[in-house]
């Protein structure tokens, strides 16, 4: 089982999803619309389920789907740190994130053991969209924080289905808090915040970041409890305050984009 | 291949094969037929909570329990944030006080929210104690914050695999990003451009970050807050 096969069980039920994730290169940011993801039927997600035998199947995807994930961040990283791209001044930063994202690998790997899938080919140009992702630093920095923003929400997905078992759920956690810290520096060299504003991307596929504006947690609107007497927390406030997660169904066409 | 740690520690193949457990099977269940006296006598043995010390504030059991832990720290950070706002350090950046403006109105946000969720079984407002904090000296009060966020991020991480309801679980992952990104930030305005973000004394060489237990988290947090704090009848397992 891996990436392609989940994505193969996916085109099955909607033939022109391949078509409808494709990049429009009219556009070079943003191009991503949320219509593009969010549009996967529901339909694909019962089947992918229904596809697999037991819970050692489900977990195992599970484990693969991160590491496919962070098979992209650490390719991305160690041939970013490979070329000229990062300014000095950054590069304890990316060293940093990149030594994680190969331990991420290598841990993830050694769980899975002959289960663990093979590290696809990548393309971080998205087939010449990004054409400058490794000789423009701004264009790199767009993309590192897309990834790790998705990490975010993708490790954040899967929590609930981990909860079966203790050690498991609780390294996916550890992952977890890392991509997140990652996300918060990198978005910071950007020039943005550490955090998540409503669902604004700065200019990364709009994609990554759907859903990320909800203010609803639970039956709480969280835009209604009281920062202090007299005022209500912000919309702003409130999205920054809880990240959301995304599902593999969203994910996978995302990162279907930069696999060759 | 060699085995990795994750793998000698669970075994893929063990845990599928494992007797469910307790837990699990409470949370299949569904915490709604927790209820059920017949279900609570078939499963848990020892309903009873223990007493407490006098004047202490129990966090209570099960979900309940962990969510006022997490509400305690919120209650915790948000206090301080407000202070750090109101009584800003000497010539602090505008750049600084957006940033612990914004923190502020998070934790806040979680403080509110988590009091909303838990409703009649909240605990009460704590008593804070920041005698250790000097609140116009910056190094005093980032070198805090950082203490705040990192310990923050290794309470929820390891309450986690307790959480019994699977709605609780990503709610607390939606919040322990954030105060990720909290910690990540607050680190960079300590030691900018450097790994501090994410620093190898807190994460080890599998690339996972720190968790403390209930107890660790407790006795950190504990000597900033004057009411005395109970985590005795938190999950054990």
């Amino acid at each position: 089982m891996n990436l392609f096969d989940i994505f193969g069980k996916l085109e099955k039920v909607d033939p022109e999803l391949g078509e409808r994730v494709s990049f429009n290169r009219r556009k070079m940011f943003g191009q991503l619309t949320s219509l593009a993801v969010s549009a996967v039927p529901v339909a694909a997600a019962t089947l992918l389920t229904k596809s697999y035998a037991g819970p050692k199947d489900a977990i195992t995807d599970v484990l693969n789907y991160a590491l496919t994930l962070e098979y992209l961040e650490n390719k991305f990283y160690a041939t970013a740190l490979a070329s000229t791209v990062i300014p000095a001044a950054d590069k304890a930063v990316f060293t940093q994130i990149g030594k994680h994202e190969q331990q991420h690998v290598a841990f993830l790997k050694g769980a899975l053991a002959a289960n663990a899938a093979a590290e696809p080919t990548f393309d971080f140009t998205a087939k010449g969209t990004f054409k400058d992702v490794f000789t423009n630093y701004q264009t790199f920095l767009a993309l590192s924080q897309a990834f790790e923003d998705t990490g975010v929400r993708a490790y954040k997905g899967q929590a609930t289905a981990l909860m079966a078992d203790d050690a498991l759920l609780t390294y996916a956690l550890q992952i977890h808090a890392v991509e997140a810290r990652h996300a918060s520096v990198v978005r910071r060299l950007r020039g943005q915040k550490g955090w998540i504003t409503n669902n604004d991307g700065g200019g990364t596929p709009a994609a990554i970041y759907s859903g990320e504006d909800n203010v609803m947690q639970g039956t709480v609107d969280i835009t209604m409890l009281e920062l202090m007497a007299g005022t209500k927390i912000s919309k702003n406030a409130a999205t920054e305050a809880f990240d959301e997660p995304l599902s593999m169904e969203q994910v996978l066409p995302v990162a279907k984009l930069f696999i060759v | 291949m060699e085995n990795s740690p994750l793998q000698r520690k669970t075994g893929l193949t063990g845990l599928i094969f494992e007797p469910v457990k307790r837990r699990f099977f409470l949370r299949i269940a569904g915490v709604s037929v927790i209820t059920s006296t017949a279900l609570l006598s078939a499963c848990n043995k020892d309903d009873d909570m223990s007493p407490v010390a006098d004047g202490a504030v129990d966090l209570g059991k099960d979900d309940t329990g962990i969510l006022n832990y997490a509400y305690a720290l919120e209650q915790l950070e948000a206090a301080f944030y407000t202070q750090v706002v109101k009584t800003p350090y000497a010539s602090m950046p505008a750049a600084e006080l957006q940033l612990l403006t914004d923190i502020r109105d998070h934790e806040i946000a979680h403080r509110e929210f988590l009091k909303a969720a838990l409703g009649a079984a909240a605990i009460p407002a704590l008593e804070v104690n920041f005698s250790a904090i000097t609140f116009t000296d910056r190094a005093s009060v980032l070198g805090a914050a950082k203490t705040f966020e990192d310990l923050g991020v290794s309470a929820y991480n390891g309450a986690g695999k307790f959480i019994m309801n699977k709605d609780y679980l990503l709610l607390a992952g939606k919040i322990v990003s954030v105060e990720a990104r909290h910690a990540a930030a607050i680190r960079d305005l300590l030691n900018p451009k450097t790994a501090d973000f994410a620093p190898d004394a807190l994460i080890d060489g599998n690339g996972l970050e720190k968790v403390n237990d209930f107890n660790t988290v407790l006795t950190a947090a504990q000597p900033f807050i004057k009411t005395i704090i109970s985590g005795m009848n938190l999950p054990t397992k």
